[in-house]
């Protein structure tokens, strides 16, 4: 296995690097008229979206508008057939350790203990091995799962399965964190703890994130900026800045702006689906 | 086996009303292995009743205490174990042989849709041509000593492993590929460090079912043309008549294929334990 991209070797948990080549002006991730068509279905079309470096950004829609397709784009699993990406300034043609991607399902390699998974993500790394079993050790105990590096998946509650899942994909530290229903699966109390986590972790880390979910109150809680999108085909439909303080917490869902956000991004989802 | 059935709590007849027993639900380890004892108790019980009261002749079909005494005649002269030895040592030349070559074609087959368009259709109508058939041709080509057991054997289970595994293969996951695309791993290391792995579960399952049927293609080969193991000793048990032979030989290849089979069950369940938990 060979690393693509060259990255010096840095403990997990520092502040990410800042992309250099970028300039102040220069939007962190852009989406240039993207259009994506599956047969007859247009799952995207001519989406135009750009994300500041160290912003947070959620996409919210119904199911089939697009949003997890935009998110397979921009981690280049997925090409558009027609438009551009561009990460870092460099256009995306396949995916990359610049772009950790955290699925729905943990998908963790379930003969590897937690400590293993971490690790393995590792590998890309110029490391030693004593290097990358402490850094794979900072960042579990960082998501809250000191005690459970040997733990197996199948040991593991879904939670903390997820958990271990983002702890895999910010011990290599890459540019942008990309999010596809990370806590879909999820009971309601669980997916409290792990909003509250990933606030947490993003407010220590400061990284690009694209989120992707369904959960109106879950994009306002955690984003910068929220994109609601529509389908049939899949479409920006606006996007809404959030305006609530930082560190957010439990107690942001009680201030008066969040309530007002929820209430029109979800007139917003309701008055597209009407029509 | 019976440990592998989930643990039902049975009320010790406690409740003086039991609740009927629902479509699927299973026995507890205890009732289960009871059960399958059961079955074996009585079907010897027919058989000896069969022999004793002289409903059938024993000539054709001796009772279980004849057939019992008579292993025990051979395993004291040391035939049965030599039959045994031989018979094993073919099945795993010939088994180990086609393994080896079935991996690496049954990985790329799975991996690669070139590679399982060109071989697939190939091989598919390979594996539907009788084993049986090739006796002849094998003993032309290659004689009749070990290497033509080895080619029955290599037969008989090659095809059938490779379409195994390479459908194992095909179970892979796509979002564990996906994840070691977006780690940056190239495609040979995808394959050998996560498919590979995530597939072995059910290569080992495609082996442990395809050795058994090696134990089939061997006594076939070994009753047409062979000197020595125990299709041969079947075979001329038959021109003396020696029926008590036969079937002692039969039961005891039918109890080798079970310890096989259960022996590399128990490796499976232990190598991978946190694997089959998970899926």
């Amino acid at each position: 296995m060979t690393d693509s991209i060259d990255r010096s070797a840095a403990p997990a948990g520092a502040a990410p690097a800042s992309g250099g080549a970028v300039s102040a002006g220069t939007p962190k991730i852009a989406i240039d008229d993207v259009t994506r068509r599956f047969g007859e279905v247009t799952a995207l079309q001519q989406v135009n979206l750009s994300v500041a470096e160290n912003e947070f950004v959620s996409l919210v829609g119904t199911s089939g508008c697009g949003k997890s397709t935009l998110l397979s784009i921009i981690a280049g699993l997925d090409a558009p057939d027609e438009g551009t990406v561009t990460v870092s300034g460099r256009g995306v043609t396949e995916p990359g350790r610049d772009r950790g991607v955290v699925f729905q399902r943990a998908t963790l390699l379930p003969w590897l203990t937690a400590q293993g998974n971490v690790e393995f993500a590792l590998r890309g790394e110029r490391l030693s091995q004593a290097e990358r079993r402490d850094a794979a050790r900072e960042v579990l105990a960082q998501v809250g799962l000191e005690g459970f590096e040997g733990a197996y998946p199948s040991e593991l509650s879904g939670g903390m399965q997820q958990r271990v899942a983002l702890a895999r994909s910010l011990s290599y530290r890459p540019d942008i964190l990309l999010m596809d229903e990370p806590f879909g699966a999820l009971d309601a109390l669980t997916r409290a703890d792990m909003q509250r986590l990933l606030i947490d972790v993003w407010e220590r880390h400061r990284i690009t994130v694209v989120f992707v979910t369904h959960d109106i109150e879950e994009a306002v809680l955690i984003s910068d900026r929220v994109v609601v999108m529509s389908p049939r085909p899949g479409r920006i439909r606006a996007e809404v800045p959030i305006a609530l303080d930082r560190p957010r917490g439990e107690h942001s869902r009680e201030a008066p702006e969040f309530r007002a956000h929820a209430h029109d991004i979800l007139a917003m989802i309701h008055e597209r689906a009407a029509q | 086996m019976a440990s592998e059935t989930p643990v039902v709590a049975s009320p010790a007849a406690a409740s003086p009303r039991r609740r009927p027993r629902r479509v699927g639900e299973r026995l507890s380890p205890r009732r289960y292995a009871a059960t399958a004892v059961a079955t074996f108790v009585v079907l010897i019980a027919v058989w000896w009743a069969a022999t004793a009261f002289g409903l059938v002749d024993p000539l054709f079909l001796p009772g279980p205490d004849a057939v019992v005494a008579k292993l025990i005649a051979q395993a004291q002269n040391g035939q049965l174990w030599s039959d045994i030895a031989v018979s094993v040592y073919r099945i795993f030349v010939g088994f180990l042989l086609a393994t080896v070559m079935a991996l690496p074609l049954g990985v790329l087959m799975g991996a690669n849709a070139h590679a399982e368009a060109a071989l697939e259709p190939l091989i598919d109508f390979v594996r539907y041509m009788p084993v049986v058939a090739f006796v002849p041709l094998t003993i032309l080509w290659v004689g009749t000593d070990d290497a033509q057991k080895f080619l029955i054997i290599w037969i008989g289970t090659f095809f059938q492993q490779v379409l195994l595994i390479a459908d194992a293969v095909r179970q892979v996951p796509v979002s564990f590929v996906q994840l070691g695309e977006t780690l940056g791993m190239g495609r040979a290391g995808i394959l050998m460090r996560i498919v590979f792995p995530s597939a072995l579960p059910r290569i080992w399952d495609a082996m442990r079912i395809c050795l058994g049927w090696a134990w089939t293609w061997l006594v076939v080969a070994e009753l047409v043309a062979a000197t020595s193991g125990m299709g041969y000793r079947i075979m001329t048990a038959q021109r003396f008549f020696a029926t008590d032979t036969i079937i002692g030989y039969v039961l005891v290849l039918g109890l080798l294929g079970l310890v096989f089979d259960q022996v590399m069950r128990a490796a499976g369940r232990r190598m991978f334990r946190h694997q089959r938990a998970a899926s």
